[in-house]
């Protein structure tokens, strides 16, 4: 005799619903916490694989971790500026823009807390550096005055950060004069301003670093040596993309280590939680199963059929539990790195990728919770199993 | 009699117990290590005194205060300690190692943190060398060190390598005392940067501030500041425990999501222990019937369906809790570099049983409700 019909393992799940629902619901919860972490850990890396550009190389003062540590001499951002590797814009000047990065702690809306907030002093060519920012609202600052624009994250989430609103730091009162958008990348959690008035508000005479274009992507290497190597300079050069994913690796690895943790537990209650219902669903079951070896269906038929229920019981709870987390896209998480110090947002991102493995997930908990419940389902004595109930 | 069915009951079913017991211990244990993970955040906030102002430039923490503002402070009324430092972070032979280090000026330092306990003479060899440095016992521990050794630290703000003589090792007086940290002389480091960096000279990070009493915190802190305002360094004062929770506050959404996931676990377990609960109360309709008849009353059965469901969180519990020591143990030190301080609270514990004590309640409830509404008859009848 053949496999035992596939509507049998659903319509035993249907009539069971109580106790069906309740362990799918925890699965269901279970690959919801596993989903969010993986979309938590793929947004941060996509906002900061975002953030950098292959092409561009950030220079900063040796053994400094971030732009904000750093300090680069105006001599030194000199002879950087002179590379020979730096390509040439359409205008034909250098794609190079000398930086300056200080933290400044602000308010936020409604909760008046304070963060730290990036406020970065562009030079002439920072904006064609970066072509995932463009303004989205009013102008660019002019040089020489107290205007500042602020990222689309920012200027939402900061008190005094919206377009024709005021700052007050370094005794002065910087209007915001433009938005802009900087997609999900962590310039949207940036304030621009220009570097000399900034310097100068700052009282901070270095720049923080030097970012240019390379003319070939692949003349890094070199340019890295001799920068490196050059006696009236102590710095260190990195690729932008290198240097943005270094930026995060403390978060990333938290994220990582909790979210690892999380699951492992997480999913032992809930394998524990179908263990117990096919277990149940099992003995509950004693007689029907007799009756089905009588018939003539194999034991492997007994099995396949309730390892089939406890596959789709799992998933059943993964397609709820991808469903909800689904939603969760539309969240911003915005939190401090640890390593700048400075706040930065992203978003839950869910990928195909995470989609599978979290069904992947929910499936495997069914089948580990369903398998020993039915081997013990298809050893059953044929005779002693009718003579109960 | 009762009791000793209330006993018997839950090893009916040996497979169906033991898995939900394990099920609630992980519950448990995941309950209060994340609970854990929570309170290792706030372990600087538990750590701060009452007494006790930081000073900070008014535009970030990145920005320093001038030397000079130390007399300043010292003559506000209520002002009765100033100490200051500077953040010095740095590495240990490779960036993985980061140190949690600052540069402080020794005598007021020690005096105005009595928590850091470090014997006498050490604390009089560390005063008496500026090259000299002191150490919590765990950072010792983790690399090492004795007394007299040489450690020598990277640094990512001042640059350079930095060497440091090793002169005490500080214990903490209290559990939340962090006993992670690194400190040295502040004049070591200002003495070098006078020679580097002339510019970054006679900079300050932070002024610690004691006052005389906790109630004058408030008005010496709005005192410091009125004092500097339009000034080219404005500060912000504020009590070392609002300093600190600044700090939490910017990470906030991670704190609420750990926060959240701890209740989701209790969730997750509080449907697996109902469902076995009610699975057990179905398969014994046709005995609470019979107990019923033999004149019990429903209160019993209720009794009885109550007792078993507590009992199973209870052990399920209790496990989880003896888990937790070590599992808190792996955790510091997978997380070391995050977490200072990770200790198990009391309250932490406290907080598992009551978990405990309402997983076993609402897994009951049903179940209960179905044994005191049983009728007689419909129980007998029915068959399974």
């Amino acid at each position: 005799m053949g496999a035992i019909p596939f509507s049998y393992s659903l319509r035993n799940l249907w009539t069971r619903r109580l106790t069906t629902s309740l362990t799918a619901g925890g699965m269901a919860l279970v690959v919801f916490v596993f989903a969010s972490v993986l979309m938590l850990s793929e947004g941060l890396r996509k906002t900061l694989v975002d953030t950098g550009s292959y092409d561009n190389a950030v220079v900063i003062r040796k053994s400094a971790e971030s732009e904000v540590q750093s300090g680069v001499e105006r001599t030194q951002a000199s002879i950087i500026e002179s590379q020979p590797e730096i390509a040439v814009g359409a205008d034909g000047e250098r794609l190079v823009a000398k930086e300056v990065v200080v933290l400044i702690n602000l308010p936020k809306r409604g909760s008046d807390k304070p963060s730290n907030v990036e406020i970065r002093g562009i030079g002439r060519h920072s904006m064609s550096l970066r072509l995932q920012v463009r303004l989205a609202e009013g102008r660019m600052p002019r040089p020489g005055l107290a205007e500042i624009i602020a990222g689309q994250g920012v200027a939402k989430r900061f008190k005094g950060a919206g377009l024709g609103e005021t700052l007050r730091f370094g005794m002065r009162e910087w209007t915001v004069v433009g938005i802009f958008d900087a997609g999900n990348t962590g310039f949207s959690s940036e304030i621009w301003g220009d570097a000399d008035q900034l310097m100068q508000a700052f009282r901070r005479p270095v720049y923080s670093s030097v970012i240019f274009r390379l003319r070939d992507p692949s003349e890094f290497g070199r340019v890295k040596t001799r920068l490196e190597s050059d006696p009236r300079l102590s710095v260190d050069a990195r690729r932008e993309t290198k240097y943005y994913s270094d930026q995060s690796e403390l978060m990333a690895k938290f994220l990582r280590i909790m979210g690892l943790a999380l699951t492992v537990i997480f999913s032992i209650g809930a394998v524990i939680g179908a263990m117990i219902t096919m277990y149940a669903a099992v003995s509950n079951r004693v007689g029907e199963i007799g009756t089905l070896r009588a018939l003539g269906f194999r034991r492997r038929s007994v099995v396949l059929s309730f390892i089939m229920e406890s596959l789709l019981l799992g998933l059943t709870g993964g397609l709820a539990g991808l469903f909800f987390a689904s939603f969760l896209q539309f969240f911003t998480i915005s939190t401090m790195n640890w390593q700048t110090f400075s706040e930065l947002a992203f978003t839950f991102t869910l990928t195909f990728e995470i989609a599978w493995k979290s069904l992947a997930f929910s499936l495997v908990m069914g089948l580990i919770g369903g398998v020993l419940p039915a081997f013990r389902a298809a050893n059953m004595n044929i005779v002693e199993a009718l003579r109960t109930s | 009699m009762l009791l000793k069915l209330l006993f018997k009951n839950p090893f009916r079913h040996k497979l169906r117990a033991v898995l939900t017991i394990l099920g609630i211990a992980v519950a448990i244990l995941s309950f209060g290590i994340l609970r854990t993970v929570v309170g290792a955040w706030y372990a600087g906030v538990e750590a701060s005194s009452a007494t006790r102002l930081v000073t900070r430039n008014s535009i970030s923490i990145i920005f320093p205060l001038p030397l000079s503002y130390a007399e300043k402070i010292r003559q506000v009324d209520g002002v009765k300690a100033v100490s200051y430092g500077n953040w010095f972070g740095g590495t240990y032979i490779n960036e993985k190692n980061f140190i949690a280090s600052f540069a402080v000026e020794p005598v007021s330092y020690l005096k105005m943190f009595p928590e850091l306990v470090l014997p006498p003479d050490q604390e009089k060899a560390f005063i008496g060398d500026r090259k000299s440095c002191f150490v919590g016992r765990k950072l010792a521990e983790r690399f090492h060190w004795k007394i007299g050794d040489t450690i020598t630290l990277k640094g990512n703000i001042f640059p350079g390598n930095w060497e440091f003589v090793l002169k005490g090792i500080y214990k903490g007086k209290f559990k939340s005392t962090p006993e992670d940290q690194f400190r040295f002389h502040w004049d070591y480091l200002n003495e070098t940067m006078k020679k580097t960096a002339p510019r970054r000279a006679d900079q300050i990070g932070f002024y610690m501030i004691e006052v005389k009493s906790p109630e004058l915190a408030a008005r010496v802190a709005q005192d410091i500041d009125r004092m500097f305002k339009n000034s080219l360094a404005e500060t912000i004062t504020e009590t070392e425990k609002a300093f600190q929770l600044g700090f939490i506050s910017m990470v906030e959404a991670i704190v609420i999501a750990i926060q959240l996931v701890s209740f989701v676990v209790v969730v997750i377990i509080m449907a697996v222990a109902a469902n076995t609960m009610a699975m057990t109360a179905r398969e014994r309709i046709g005995e609470y019937a019979v107990l019923k008849t033999l004149g019990f009353g429903g209160w019993d059965i209720a009794f009885l369906v109550f007792g078993e469901s507590l009992f199973l969180s209870m052990a399920g519990c209790a496990i989880g809790i003896a888990l937790t020591f070590p599992a808190a143990a792996w955790f510091r030190a997978e997380l070391g570099d995050y977490f200072p301080v990770f200790n198990v609270a009391n309250k932490t514990i406290y907080m598992d049983v009551a978990a405990g004590l309402v997983v076993g309640t609402v897994a009951a409830v049903f179940p209960v409700w179905r044994a005191i509404t049983l009728r007689i008859a419909d129980g007998l009848r029915r068959i399974g």
